[in-house]
């Protein structure tokens, strides 16, 4: 199975309960009233229920079932951080262990979102300082993190154990060396996509020298900065526990194959830059290549366990051969930073998840055909649950293909870079691919949609897509009603992001029945005037309306329409941390 | 937007010669919308030999793509890939010149390093430097910009009093100057290093910026 749970991403493509989570339980506690026995007894069952989505059921049938849920849950998960303050969340549920955050709207990774927006940790971090004493785990997504909230952490949890960011930034390599030297029962630390600044401290080699850690998962392939190697392959030898390792491309090949053959129990492997550092290119390169081969294939041989690969980052092709041992029993293979084509990529693999990137990411560029890619792999993936495609070109017939091929896709986004492109071969719109997707994909909970659409495909989505809890839409559609099919018709809609499509204000009008019910609504660069959104606003007390431009500039339109559109539900109000080109309505 | 306009007069198809030229174009009585990229076309394909029927009963409309259209600008965010992904894609990686300099600030337990080539004027830097440091800052407003405070003479004497903070830098020649100096290029070409101080100790790099404010 994919590593879903450290991408944070909501759409299990596996169960949706979290039997993975490692939560002790509620522990011992006294009762001071016995006509409590009832809710004693009750605490002690929901102890066993981790599904957030139950709880929030358990705890809407009473205020007695209201207090024992909120004393048994132990995962606190914030889809948005400015839909709670965090005084709230501290009071109601006093006996955390792990805590999920998520900050930033999704389309700030694609530079849609000034940088000082907001989604800072800091507020939460001091509140649950004090509130939350015995916390292990911190995951955040989206936030802004500094060293110093770092330090707060590594001083103010003595049990903390699981350090979680995913495209965060704001702190550097100082705030890492605190968390490894002072968090001593570290187990997980995971830096995923963030921008992490090159503070120039070394700081692998802050963890506690000689003595075991009980480190399970290192991950910091986005760090862009040198690695003291010496103390890793240190690191690595006194980590028995260690399953899970993600290297960063300033650890070479042959870097790599002394770190795994410290570590034959690894399960998940990213590679680091898998090609000889740059000296060694030349000159070695003859000699050493028929030994170093079967090294690295008996290396990769004795690591029976792999099933997630991923790193590559500036791949020598060559070497590719010897993760051949691993590769019957991967799941899960990410080439994306790899530069390499299918030729050189033989090995056959029984997949779940799938992400191709494009190599050259422009709109112009020339690519072989892509919907006979698509198809090649729904043949050969049946299993797959989540995809993530990009392609300059695709054909209706290529994505129904999949549609039937591929009945558990979960996750469906498929990106045709040429944006408003048709149908390469009939010259129609995409509409019946996606029509195919939302209608025999029966378990789709997240669809993202590109190229040449009208209001068809979008009245597909809203009769069918009835599970899709995400949508994204860019670059698409053909007038109001095509946004007004999605918000009738998609009852389980929860997050919806939307760029440059003819949608207005009479379209935003009608999700006022729902726009409750969800997270958010992004919309930019589409129809909707300053005077639709304050009417929105009006009507809906509780939401939070915030209207600003992508580049920061102030007033928050670009002609008549506004620029952008974020909106979301908030039981304390509008943010007082917003920067003075938000304006929130 | 610019689709329409290319393909209003060019409705052969690809390869080959249009059928009924002398037909005016058709749009159909679908939704119009001007930045839709498709014509509706009325005519009859060309090889309707292999279909039994040469009439084509159900739908004698098609869409069809008759022109590729000029390259399109580059749009901000598209395609949505994230821009760590878009400077590693196409093997190695070659990193542009960078005018990367530490900073380091007294009384701060951190380092940082900043790429001036970020910035384009003293304002922006000051206000990413206040940002970085913010926490270490003694009720500094950091939006206030530290450098055009600094150029007003009364201003300067004060914060120098002060034990309010001064961003200093190292040159080429391996001077400490105080920062607002020399004009921002000169000033990002001969950076080393900056270091913010106290503003006490930053009395002896005063002169040249006083001189400076007063032939401003």
């Amino acid at each position: 199975m994919t590593d879903d749970r450290s991408e944070m991403s909501e759409d299990d493509a596996g169960d949706g309960t979290a039997a993975r989570s490692r939560n002790s339980a509620a522990g011992d506690y006294f009762i001071p009233y016995p006509d409590q026995v009832l809710e004693n007894v009750l605490e002690n069952v929901l102890v066993f229920l981790k599904s957030r989505r139950d709880r929030n059921a358990v705890s809407l049938v009473c205020k007695s079932w209201y207090r024992a849920e909120a004393y048994t849950r132990s995962d606190v998960f914030i889809g948005n951080c400015y839909a709670v303050a965090p005084r709230r969340v501290t009071q109601r549920f006093r006996r955390v262990r792990s805590v999920t955050i998520k900050g930033r709207p999704r389309f700030a990774d694609f530079g849609l979102v000034p940088r000082d927006w907001g989604a800072h940790f800091s507020p939460w971090v001091s509140t649950m300082a004090i509130a939350y004493r015995s916390l292990e785990k911190i995951h955040l997504k989206r936030m802004s993190v500094t060293d110093d909230d770092l330090a707060v952490i590594a001083h103010s949890f003595p049990t903390f154990k699981e350090l979680i960011l995913v495209c965060c930034e704001g702190f550097g390599t100082s705030g890492l060396a605190v968390v490894v030297s002072d968090c001593r029962r570290l187990r997980v630390l995971e830096l995923i996509e963030d921008d992490v600044s090159d503070d120039e401290v070394d700081w692998i080699s802050c963890f506690p020298v000689d003595i075991p850690t009980n480190l399970e998962s290192l991950t910091f392939d986005c760090v862009e900065s040198p690695i003291n190697f010496d103390s890793l392959e240190k690191l690595v030898a006194r980590s028995p526990f260690l399953k899970k390792l993600r290297l960063n491309r300033y650890i070479s090949i042959a870097q790599l194959y002394r770190l795994i053959i410290r570590a034959p129990q690894l399960t998940h492997l990213g590679t680091g830059s898998f090609s000889p550092p740059e000296q060694q290119q030349q000159q070695q390169q003859q000699q050493n290549d028929n030994n170093r081969d079967s090294d690295f294939v008996s290396a990769f041989a004795a690591c029976r366990g792999i099933v997630c690969l991923s790193g590559f980052r500036e791949i020598s092709p060559e070497y590719l051969p010897a993760i051949v041992p691993v590769c019957a029993n991967l799941t899960s293979l990410n080439l994306s930073y790899a530069n390499i084509d299918a030729e050189q990529l033989k090995p056959v693999i029984h997949l779940r998840e799938l992400r191709v990137f494009p190599i050259d990411a422009t709109e112009n560029a020339e690519v072989p055909v892509s919907d006979v890619g698509l198809l090649a792999i729904s043949l050969g993936c049946r299993k797959l649950r989540s995809i993530l495609y990009f392609c300059q070109q695709m054909t209706n017939a290529a994505v129904i293909a999949m549609s039937k091929n591929c009945p558990d896709l979960v996750v469906f986004r498929l990106c045709i870079i040429d944006r408003y492109r048709p149908d390469h071969v009939t010259g129609e719109p995409m509409d019946e691919g996606f029509g195919a997707i939302v209608k025999n994909c029966k378990k789709l909970t997240r669809l993202a949609v590109s190229g040449l659409l009208t209001d068809r495909a979008f009245s597909y989505i809203g009769q069918y897509g009835k599970l899709v809890r995400t949508l994204s839409v860019a670059f698409n559609g053909e007038s109001d009603i095509g946004l007004k099919y999605i918000l009738e018709g998609c009852t389980n809609l929860q997050k919806l992001e939307i760029r440059d499509s003819p949608f207005g204000d009479s379209a935003l009008w009608s999700g006022l029945h729902h726009f409750y019910n969800m997270r958010f609504v992004w919309m930019s660069s589409c129809r909707v005037t300053r005077q639709g959104c304050t009417n929105v606003a009006r009507q809906l007390p509780r939401l939070v309306v915030e209207v600003f431009r992508g580049d920061g500039v102030e007033g928050g339109e670009r002609g008549d329409f506004v620029d952008t559109l974020y909106m979301y539900r908030s039981l304390d109000g509008p943010r007082a941390d917003a920067p003075h080109y938000v304006n929130i309505l | 937007m610019m689709h329409l306009k290319e393909t209003e007069l060019c409705l052969g198809l690809p390869g080959g010669g249009g059928h009924n030229q002398e037909e005016p174009l058709k749009i159909t009585g679908k939704r119009g919308f001007s930045e839709t990229t498709h014509l509706k076309l009325n005519f009859v394909q060309p090889n309707e030999s292999s279909s039994s029927s040469s009439d084509v009963s159900k739908d004698t409309t098609t869409t069809l793509y008759v022109k590729s259209p000029p390259a399109k600008a580059q749009v901000v965010g598209w395609p949505p890939v994230r821009n760590h992904r878009k400077n590693v894609i196409g093997g190695k990686r070659k990193t542009e010149e960078a005018r990367l300099v530490k900073v380091s600030m007294d009384g701060a337990p951190y380092l940082r390093k900043v790429d001036l080539k970020m910035y384009k004027s003293y304002q922006q830097l000051s206000d990413a430097l206040a940002n970085m440091f913010c926490s270490f800052t003694t009720g500094n407003d950091g939006r206030q910009g530290m450098m055009t405070e600094l150029m007003k003479e009364s201003r300067l004497m004060d914060l120098l009093n002060s034990s309010e903070y001064v961003p200093s830098y190292e040159d080429k020649d391996g001077d400490w100057m105080l920062v607002g100096d020399v004009p921002w290029q000169m000033f990002v070409d001969s950076c080393k290093r900056l270091r913010i101080m106290k503003g006490s100790d930053a009395i002896g790099l005063a002169p040249r910026a006083m001189e400076k404010c007063r032939n401003s």
